[in-house]
């Protein structure tokens, strides 16, 4: 189906480049061709299923199992909106989501970017020995603790609540690692020194120096912990075991699992837990993509 | 004074000593740097270290997660040895795995070097291909589910308008694997992408030229010289997306999960069962904290055995890792460009 719309794209973009390129050889045009190609084919997959989910969202369940498919947006989505409403409690999960994952994204950047900042700037003993410890706790696969944890967390009566999916992730190797490589490329040592002889101790050189300088890294890695735990599934799945405390995530696998047939309502909910995270992506993207790029090449 | 982390800085300023430059300093004086570093490793202590030194424990026991734990020894490993359906998911896993990570890291060079070419709407196109892997995996995992529906997807759809058959996605042993790969392919593609682009964007124009006046053409440079000069990266995207197909979770459960509404757990002859899924189901559907704990060590064994073997990768090509972050502070700020 995106075939004709390719070859139609193509060959606007032909024109526009033989007008506007006259003197470039045909071969340099078809390699152009095939390229941009190549690339609308790989956007329109990407974007599809977002784009089918539109469809979907907005089209009653009926429009959605017939043949042929209905192919545009429809006006059915306020309706399948109350229908959500009406059978889960979407607005209490998205409060819950919000809750979990900005109070995460504000600890971990608080919390990282403090030890960050010692192990970037500062020398104290056992310094190096604690810096491989956090390192290798890199290594321990998280899915290896999904039983213990969860009995732990009964242990300490958090099942059902949502301390048990903020307080284990407040403070995380990934984050120390990351701003620990921002404070040294980026905070001058002289600036450091120049705030102690001014009378500053470590906390206040953290708050008036560290956190500006370091805006960009603290950004990313907030946008960063915010998208992962809005969307972390098992551990909400395994841990909130009260029917009254959801997440978005939890609370759209519910409605997937409960209600089966009712597409348009599903999608509803799909709906609400993609839009509020593509919004702080758009926002955030630049900083986000050319962070995640530099983190893995640092890897 | 504790600015010590460059040599050059701690020498230098020895002469002119306003306040004492300390190369190293107590414990006591040290305390504010030992505040700030302590959440981690409390956190890590309770939250992580306790419950896996725990979940060995329990892997040696019998426990519904209620009554009374009972020690069985190394039962529990016994009879995962010899457990069919463990082993199922086991080669599900590494199936999906494959049948995924080889497309999608092929993939995803594809897409680099395409967006390498100089082209307009480059900030626009790595927006677009990065989105999928910011989206709620469970809203997506629906939105594929009904993409790819037996009756009513659009796949199917599609087919029947094109005259050709339907192919059954959700009821097939092949269907369900290649439905749960071209999720993880979708999601993925495009974050590595944009990895391997950073990396191209950071190898030197002439190697380009150069192969250009040595006559090479599109596909030749594609594999001898973009390839060669990626591999750093490549090697970090396949280690990434090991641990990621051996955790995989969220799409076979959502799709094949016990909740489902049929009964079964994996789907048909349980074809979409992954070892973490089983590890789940076992722990919290049929109650079996020991069995469960067993299963998350052997898959921990698992991605050692894989640790290894990308270790060894790394190793053998022993000039591969450093010019990776040597190049790094130049490649992080063309990325940012």
């Amino acid at each position: 189906m995106s075939a004709p719309e390719l070859t139609r794209t193509s060959r606007a973009q032909r024109d526009r480049l033989a007008v506007t390129r006259p003197r470039r050889s045909r071969q340099w045009v078809l390699s152009r061709v095939v390229t941009h190609g190549c690339i609308l084919v790989g956007v329109l997959l990407s974007l599809f299923p977002f784009y089918w989910l539109l469809v979907m969202s907005t089209s009653t369940t009926g429009q959605i199992f017939g043949y042929p498919p209905n192919l545009l947006p429809s006006t059915h989505l306020l309706e399948n909106l109350r229908n959500v409403v009406a059978n889960v409690d979407l607005l209490g999960a998205m409060l819950n989501s919000f809750i979990v994952a900005g109070s995460l994204a504000l600890l971990v950047v608080l919390l990282d970017s403090l030890a960050a900042f010692a192990f970037a700037k500062y020398r104290f003993p056992g310094r190096d020995v604690l810096f491989v410890v956090l390192l290798v706790t890199f290594l321990v696969p998280g899915n290896l603790s999904l039983v213990p944890s969860f009995v732990l967390m009964s242990e300490l009566g958090w099942t059902g609540q949502l301390q048990a999916l903020i307080v284990p992730g407040a403070a995380n190797a990934f984050g120390i690692f990351l701003l620990r490589q921002f404070a040294q490329a980026s905070i001058p040592d002289e600036l450091i020194e120049s705030a102690t002889l001014d009378g500053a101790g470590f906390f206040r050189t953290w708050w008036s120096i560290a956190i500006p300088m370091l805006r960009g890294g603290l950004a990313f890695l907030g946008i960063f912990t915010f998208v992962t735990a809005w969307n972390d599934y098992i551990w909400p799945l395994v841990v909130l075991v009260n029917p009254g405390t959801q997440t978005l995530q939890t609370a759209l696998a519910q409605l997937n699992s409960v209600y089966t047939t009712d597409y348009g309502m599903i999608m509803a909910g799909a709906v609400v837990s993609v839009v509020p995270l593509i919004g702080i992506f758009l926002i955030g993207s630049r900083h986000f993509i050319a962070n995640i790029a530099a983190g893995a090449l640092k890897g | 004074m504790a600015v010590a982390e460059h040599p050059t800085t701690a020498r230098g300023t020895g002469g002119r000593q306003a306040g004492p430059v300390v190369r190293r300093r107590g414990l006591r004086s040290s305390w504010p740097q030992y505040v700030a570093i302590s959440p981690f490793y409390l956190l890590f202590l309770v939250f992580g270290a306790f419950p896996i030194l725990f979940s060995v424990y329990l892997s040696f026991t019998d426990w519904d997660g209620i009554g009374d734990i009972s020690f069985v020894g190394l039962q529990q490993y016994a009879y995962l040895v010899q457990d069919a359906r463990f082993w199922n998911a086991v080669s599900n896993t590494l199936i999906i795995w494959v049948i995924s990570t080889v497309p999608m890291l092929f993939l995803a060079l594809l897409m680099a070097f395409l967006l390498h070419q100089n082209i307009r709407w480059k900030g626009f196109y790595r927006v677009a291909f990065f989105v999928p892997n910011v989206t709620s995996m469970v809203a997506m995992a629906i939105v594929f589910g009904s993409i790819f529906s037996d009756s009513f997807g659009i796949v199917n759809s599609t087919l029947t308008a094109l005259g050709l058959p339907t192919i059954a996605w959700l009821s097939t042993e092949w269907g369900i694997k290649i439905t749960i790969a071209v999720m993880v392919i979708w999601r993925w593609t495009g974050y590595n992408a944009i990895l391997y682009l950073a990396a191209l964007q950071a190898v030197p124009e002439d190697v380009y030229d150069a192969a250009k006046v040595d006559g090479a053409g599109f596909w030749r440079t594609f594999f001898s010289v973009t390839i060669p000069m990626l591999r750093p990266v490549i090697l970090f995207t396949v280690i990434t997306s090991t641990i990621g197909g051996l955790g995989l979770f969220t799409e076979p459960q959502i799709l094949f999960g016990a909740a489902n509404g049929n009964g079964t757990v994996g789907g048909v002859n349980e074809a979409g069962m992954t070892i973490v899924l089983y590890q789940y189901d076992q722990s919290f559907s049929q109650l079996d904290f020991g069995y469960g704990s067993a299963i998350a060590w052997a898959l921990f064994a698992l991605a050692a055995v894989f640790a290894v073997i990308n270790w060894r990768l790394l190793r053998d090509r022993d000039a591969v890792p450093r010019p990776a972050s040597r190049t790094t502070p130049r490649r992080s700020k063309e990325v940012a460009r």
